[in-house]
């Protein structure tokens, strides 16, 4: 199995995507997660499991509910996940450079 | 083409090391950080105070389109012109804690200089947070313009 090309698919998905960011910065159990969606509970636990299989999302047993959160190893395997703060401190240099450029000398 | 600004985050580490050459004198490139007008126009930021010294310490704050204001902060450790600034970074009201920032500027030729930039995060998970913030911000923009393209089709 090409698990590389599973996590680009799983990402390619708007709603997975949509679930990965609600997870960025907490760690929510699966009703919580669906409760965001109009989406079909069944169809989000859909998406949690593709996420979970291609170990984009962790699970862990909490009593009785299942938490979610993101595996942060394995998002950083997919190159596009540290892209954007790379792209954001070059777009910054990038402006320094021409604002000093025009710097009088 | 190659990429200017290189970012490196070794698995296992909490730092982020961030390299750039610039085509600007070494002189240059260090006005850029020291000197507050400056760096409110390429941080995009306003500078509240700016302490270039040993003891020092420098207050930024930064506005949302939605007029939300964000407040950073730091305290200066070393300061030597042309060549040196180490100091802390906080982001106010957040959970990510001070990381401390060690700058090296160097002079490469006449025109060209270079920034090594090393930033050590308290831990490797706040490490995984702090890079995550852009990829979040952008994840979060790819879904409100499809957002808004679905709610056209409606």
């Amino acid at each position: 199995m090409n698990l590389r090309r599973d996590v680009f698919q799983a990402i390619a998905d708007p709603t997975r995507r949509a679930i990965l960011l609600l997870l960025a910065t907490q760690t929510l159990p699966a009703g919580a997660i669906a409760s965001n969606f109009d989406t079909a509970r069944p169809t989000v636990s859909k998406h949690l499991q593709i996420l979970t299989e291609c170990e984009l999302l962790e699970q862990k047993q909490t009593g009785r509910e299942i938490y979610y959160h993101i595996n942060a190893k394995k998002m950083k395997e997919v190159a596009e996940f540290i892209e954007p703060f790379r792209k954001m401190w070059d777009d910054r240099f990038n402006k320094l450079e021409s604002i000093m450029k025009k710097y009088p000398q | 083409m190659e990429r200017k600004t290189k970012l490196r985050a070794e698995e296992g580490k909490q730092e982020i090391v961030i390299t750039r050459e610039f085509d600007l004198p070494l002189e240059l490139l260090f006005k850029a950080y020291e000197d507050p007008e400056i760096v409110e126009q390429w941080m995009g930021t306003k500078v509240l105070k700016l302490e270039n010294k040993k003891h020092g310490s420098y207050q930024f704050e930064t506005t949302d389109p939605k007029g939300n204001k964000y407040g950073f902060n730091g305290t200066i450790h070393e300061f030597s012109p042309n060549q040196k600034i180490i100091r802390t970074f906080e982001m106010e009201n957040t959970p990510f804690g001070v990381q401390l920032e060690f700058l090296e500027f160097e002079k490469l030729s006449d025109d060209t200089s270079k920034l090594n930039m090393s930033i050590v995060f308290k831990s490797i998970a706040y490490r995984d947070q702090m890079l995550q913030i852009p990829f979040a911000q952008g994840l979060n923009m790819a879904h409100n313009r499809l957002q808004n393209i679905v709610d056209k089709l409606k």
